[in-house]
């Protein structure tokens, strides 16, 4: 596999670079959509075919209108938007706790080994702990303040953080660690100057990951304890067998799940950008 | 007072199937204020011996001391130059060579005109801000070294430090060497491959033997060097001289008997190997 990249990468430089205008990038984006069309079609035949009661199946088109009218009009008590700002406030504390605490505790676990044998054992169990099971807890101990849904997020996407920094920590170069020692480094420099931009690549590929089950996490915890928020607008609209505002949820949380995840695909390719080409 | 001090030095490794001794009971000293090469085959424990000096490593048994200090762990007062470089990537020229004062506690303001001073020193001007991997090889290991000099160490340890450059490029970072070097006189570990870079610019030269690594002769050089100023010539008319081929020569010659020895050794601790 990697033979044949490499292979052809040598064999045909110039073109790589310089090819037609549609060239094998435009052509796979194109595909993609493609892709999305089919599937898209898919589901207005299926809907349009009358083969399946409108409530087990709403249509795309019914879909699309829940989704502009509860823009609109307040749906569950508050508007899409509303709902949405809602999740999201509750998802930024969440994750924001988790990676600020996560990657200091990674780097530490990569640097300390005492520090590593304490705490790897809670992390090589609690990992296998969903974010929902924390929910009746997180409901006892905090109500229905914000205290709970911040758990929630946070026992998503902490070990996400904490266990990518850990491994970009130890595959830190030991030539440069122990060339920073020769010149004086301690602890605190080696932590912050070799280890961090070190493990940074992985560090970012974890905080995306984190990103990803905080946000799927949160929206389970709203379905059984917020009183707003784009998970507890499904639960409504289950409720009232609303099922094309469910799905109008669905698709917020999908689309929007996808922005925060290009959001941070662009804060990862912009750190760094002077000295990664090299490195 | 900066001598190296190796007594009765031994390291042995853990390896699968038993221990590996790199090093057998070594005994060298390095005077304050003299470079010594340390040449020998692949294997021999000359980098082990440096890295000892460094405090990268302990010794198994005896004692390594470095300005009449038993040696505990790496330090700025012993600064050391890689093969490899080992510059940080994500800082730039500046920031690396300003890093050992960082260390120190020197703020930016303060660092900043010793950093000056060095990349003026080792004509990087123009690349201060640049970052290692814009670099050539050999203007990273004058990142290398201004890195190192600015904490004014007092013994340099250099680990093949121009095994990674062109032809060239070595010839000029040995003459660099022998300037930056005879400004201020050093203690000087270097470990090479090369027995023409060993003889240009060592006071002595250590030729060891392998597996285990052993110290097999050592060969002088400061006295010649001094009496014909190989130091104020350049390198190529230094190479030509009769007293630089006869000290070339000889080096060579004691390698081959190490290598050979080397090879006994190996065909008797690897059996099976064909």
């Amino acid at each position: 596999m990697t033979m044949d990249m490499l292979a052809k990468s040598d064999l045909r430089p110039v073109r790589r670079r310089r090819g037609p205008a549609v060239g094998p990038g435009a052509r796979l984006t194109l595909l993609s959509a493609a892709s999305i069309a089919f599937a898209l079609g898919l589901w207005f035949a299926l809907a349009a075919s009358g083969l399946l009661p409108k409530m087990l199946l709403p249509s795309p088109w019914d879909v699309a209108q829940a989704l502009v009218k509860n823009i609109g009009v307040p749906f569950a008590g508050a508007t899409l938007q509303q709902h949405l700002l809602a999740s999201l406030g509750r998802f930024s504390a969440g994750f924001a706790l988790a990676v600020a605490v996560g990657v200091p505790v990674g780097l530490m676990m990569g640097w300390f080994a005492p520090f590593r044998h304490a705490f790897a054992p809670f992390f090589e169990t609690f990992r296998f702990i969903a974010p929902l099971a924390w929910v009746p807890f997180a409901a006892l101990w905090f109500g229905t303040g914000i205290g709970g849904p911040i758990l929630i997020v946070f026992s998503g996407a902490f070990a996400a953080c904490v266990i990518n920094t850990y491994r970009g920590a130890r595959m830190t170069d030991e030539r440069l660690i122990e060339a920073c020692r020769t010149l004086g480094a301690g602890n605190w420099r080696l932590i912050v100057d070799v280890l961090l931009p070190s493990a940074l690549p992985s560090i970012m590929a974890g905080i995306r990951v984190a990103a990803a089950l905080g946000w799927q996490s949160l929206i389970g915890a709203e379905l059984i304890v917020a009183s707003s928020g784009v998970g507890y607008l499904i639960v409504q609209g289950q409720g009232s067998v609303e099922t094309p505002i469910v799905m109008a949820g669905m698709a917020t949380i999908g689309f929007v799940g996808l922005l925060i995840d290009l959001g941070l695909r662009q804060i990862d390719a912009r750190i760094g950008r002077g000295w990664r080409a090299g490195a | 007072m900066s001598g190296i001090a190796f007594t009765d030095v031994t390291r042995a490794f853990e390896r699968k199937g038993g221990a590996f001794q790199a090093l057998e009971p070594v005994t060298l000293h390095v005077p304050d204020g003299e470079f010594v090469a340390i040449v020998g085959p692949s294997g021999c424990g000359k980098t082990t011996l440096l890295r000892l000096a460094a405090g990268l490593d302990h010794p198994t048994t005896g004692s390594v001391m470095v300005g009449g200090r038993a040696v505990t762990g790496p330090g700025p007062d012993r600064a050391v130059v890689f093969q490899q470089f080992a510059l940080l990537p994500w800082k730039t020229v500046r920031q690396n060579i300003g890093f050992g004062l960082k260390c120190r506690g020197m703020s930016d303001a303060e660092a900043r005109p010793l950093v000056e001073r060095y990349l003026a020193t080792m004509r990087l001007e123009g690349h201060g801000d640049s970052y290692p991997h814009q670099l050539s090889g050999g203007m990273q290991q004058r990142v290398a070294i201004a890195r190192s000099f600015i904490l004014e160490p007092e013994v340099l340890l250099m680990d093949e430090p121009f095994g990674a450059l062109d032809a060239q490029t070595r010839i000029e970072m040995q003459e660099e060497l022998i300037r930056l070097t005879a400004g201020q006189r050093r203690t000087v570990l270097f470990i090479t491959h090369s027995v023409e870079e060993a003889t240009y610019l060592a006071d002595r030269v250590v030729v060891m033997a392998g597996r285990p690594g052993s110290v097999r002769e050592i060969v002088d050089v400061a006295s010649l060097r001094k009496a014909e100023r190989w130091a104020e010539r350049p390198v190529e008319e230094v190479m030509e001289l009769d007293s630089f081929i006869r000290i070339r020569t000889r080096l060579w010659r004691l390698l081959r008997s190490a290598g050979a020895h080397r090879d006994d050794a190996a065909t008797h601790t690897l059996p099976i190997a064909s």
